[in-house]
């Protein structure tokens, strides 16, 4: 199954291109967006670990090592597209448009977190494993019965694919070819398990032959082979085509979140010869001469810029409104609940 | 008005809200050309066709995972779970997305899906067609749970279902389906979800259930309005939120408080109808809550003695109900 299914690669470790054909394509703009999202959205992760240490958000779950799966997906799709992310796919979120305040609110407990900016289809992070795979194929099931061309991204982990939501969720959209790019981030443990223990199949890219679907397995370290095999992937579901499965191969650098501690599991020295997907895009960089030291310098100074105001955003957003705990629960307050919402505003009047 | 069954309510709710609004459509397992194992879809699927009547794979959290993108993107989806008893598989969807929607987006996204299920025994169903799963979903804020006794109340509470814009359960008796006709006005209507209904006036003790148990209360209360015995009878209709207010009146009525349910007796609906009476009528009893209901045994057993067993019937009703009258 694994010669079945190889790794496409674009770019390799050392950031030398391996499929030629892809030459005119990568140009500067492109080059540029991928660099300016993966550092953008590092920068974003790197200080949320920071603000979780010094108890000004919550528990975290980080993404690096993941950024050019994020990314690459993210810029492969259209404005009108809609996202299914997992909590640990803010990446992916804020390269396609999530504002960066409210990132920091969801993590800092805050239900305003999960409000998109008007006119975005991403949908609130789903924490129970899988249950987003089929919302995806719900929602672009009904962008296909309305006749547009849209198409749904459901975010995936490895340790998903054993759930009984996503088998659902990739019979559900190939019965109904339904337009929905199936994306797991294959990050080689889903907490503590690896993936070898998570599955007797060599990949997660061959589970697509079940069910009769296109399924790929890339190199998601590799952020032009993600880009253009989810590209790909989106045209086809556009033009008709039904559902794709992508594998993406990475790695989570990381903990699971901030609460876990990876050396109690992963063997030492596992992952440390895996090229860090913003290095490799770098090395592509400095070789084909779109380095500019002085520009990185610049954009990392900004993007700091950027991350800094957003926390301050964070801590200047007003305090939540105590009322929010009952007034969301239905569209119309049932009695009960009037009268415990009652009740609590007099308790806090004190 | 014309006579309908119960089981035509439901059809017949569906094909209207289908024809008001294009947004609804039908997803389940055997819904399309079969028209349903009890045929509730009966005829959607040559009216609307097959791409608002779908016969889904046999997957039932797909059905209601499907259901809540669908939901959430803007359509109106009613999922049948063939049987109450196979929603199981769905629970992690129902519970942790459509019920917390709304919450945990701050009211930013909403989930108006109904999800239909022929619940409840009494026609040899066996343990895993028979089962009554309220309980279930029954605290799990963000739901309704709607289970309707007359062919009136079902069009016009699952008419109100299909246009809340929250997700609503509708769990439908199977034997109630065709048991059961009644008048239905021709003209379109909606009932209130979240509201009881006085099913009976009456003043020496008062019947709170829901379902098929409120025409067992009505048959038991003719043959005791016989023997001078006045029953009042309230049907709870949504059994999540509970109608409290309407509880209260009820039961402070008559002073003395029969509930009944078909679900097993520990942790069912009821156990919460008698801790609300307790909290807000103790000095209004003139006896102990009375509660009528299965036995806490794991299913509604087959063999016929063991199902007349479990079932509640209007025996069973008359007995707890001139029990309570006499105490």
């Amino acid at each position: 199954m694994e010669a079945s299914f190889p790794m496409k690669q674009i770019m390799d470790e050392e950031g030398r291109l391996v499929d030629p054909s892809y030459q005119e394509q990568i140009d500067e703009k492109l080059v540029q967006q991928l660099h300016y999202h993966m550092l953008r959205i590092r920068t974003f992760d790197r200080k949320a670990i920071s603000l979780q240490r010094q108890g000004r958000i919550g528990t975290y779950p980080p993404f690096e090592g993941q950024e050019a799966c994020q990314v690459g997906s993210a810029l492969a799709l259209g404005e009108g597209d809609w996202v299914f992310p997992t909590y640990r796919d803010h990446g992916a979120t804020l390269t396609f448009g999530a504002d960066m305040v409210r990132m920091f609110l969801y993590w800092n407990g805050r239900q305003e977190g999960c409000v998109a900016p008007p006119g975005k289809h991403i949908f609130p992070a789903a924490v129970p494993i899988a249950t987003q795979i089929l919302h995806a194929v719900g929602a672009s099931w009904a962008e296909k019965r309305k006749g547009t061309d849209r198409v749904a991204i459901a975010y995936f982990g490895d340790g998903a694919t054993s759930e009984g939501d996503f088998h659902e969720g990739l019979n559900f959209a190939s019965v109904f070819q339904t337009p929905t790019i199936l994306f797991n981030q294959n990050n080689g443990y889903a907490i503590s398990v690896p993936i070898e223990r998570q599955m007797n199949s060599k990949t997660i890219a061959q589970k697509s032959v079940a069910y009769g679907m296109p399924g790929i397995r890339i190199d998601g370290n590799d952020c032009f082979a993600v880009y253009f095999e989810t590209k790909r992937a989106v045209e086809a579901a556009r033009e008709g085509n039904g559902p794709t499965l992508i594998e993406a191969v990475t790695w989570r650098t990381g903990a699971h979140t901030t609460a876990d501690d990876p050396t109690k599991y992963r063997p030492s020295g596992k992952g440390k010869d895996i090229v860090d997907p913003l290095v490799r895009l770098e090395r592509f960089m400095k070789n084909d001469g779109y380095w500019d030291e002085q520009a990185v310098k610049t954009l990392q100074d900004k993007l700091n810029d950027e991350v800094e105001t957003a926390v301050k955003g964070m801590a200047e957003f007003p305090a939540p409104n105590p009322e929010d705990l009952f007034d969301h629960v239905f569209a119309v307050l049932p009695p009960q609940l009037q009268e415990q919402k009652e009740f609590y505003l007099e308790f806090l009047k004190g | 008005m014309a006579v309908i069954s119960y089981i035509q309510a439901v059809t017949s709710a569906l094909r209207e809200e289908m024809q008001r609004d294009e947004k609804v459509f039908v997803l389940g397992e055997d819904v399309g050309k079969k028209g349903g194992v009890f045929r509730a879809t009966d005829g959607l699927f040559n009216e609307f066709g097959d791409y608002r009547v779908l016969d889904t794979p046999l997957a039932e959290s797909a059905i209601a995972g499907v259901g809540i993108g669908a939901a959430m993107y803007g359509m109106r989806p009613v999922a049948e779970m063939q049987f109450a008893d196979f929603i199981m598989p769905a629970v992690n969807q129902i519970i942790s997305e459509a019920a917390k929607m709304r919450y945990r987006s701050n009211n930013d996204w909403n989930c108006p899906i109904t999800i239909r299920a022929p619940y409840g025994g009494g026609v040899h169903g066996a343990l895993y067609h028979s089962q009554s799963v309220e309980s279930v979903f029954a605290n799990q804020p963000g739901l309704k749970i709607v289970m309707p006794s007359t062919p009136y109340d079902v069009k016009g509470l699952l008419k109100a279902a299909i246009r809340d814009n929250d997700p609503v359960l509708f769990f439908e008796h199977k034997r109630a389906y065709r048991l059961l006709k009644g008048e239905v006005p021709d003209e379109d209507y909606v009932l209130p979800l979240g509201k009881a209904d006085v099913k009976r006036e009456g003043s020496d003790i008062t019947i709170i259930t829901y379902g098929l148990c409120v025409h067992f209360a009505l048959q038991a209360a003719e043959k005791l309005a016989e023997e001078g015995i006045s029953a009042h009878i309230l049907d709870l209709r949504t059994v999540y939120p509970l109608d409290k207010e309407a509880i209260i009146e009820a039961a402070k009525k008559t002073g003395k408080v029969l509930l009944i349910t078909e679900d097993n007796k520990e942790g069912s609906i009821i156990g919460e109808v008698a801790a609300i009476i307790a909290e807000n009528c103790l000095f209004d009893l003139d006896a102990p809550i009375q509660r009528l209901a299965g036995p806490d045994v794991p299913s509604m057993p087959y063999a016929p003695t063991m199902e007349k067993y479990f079932m509640i019937n209007p025996d069973k009703v008359e007995k707890a109900m001139r029990e309570l009258a006499e105490y």
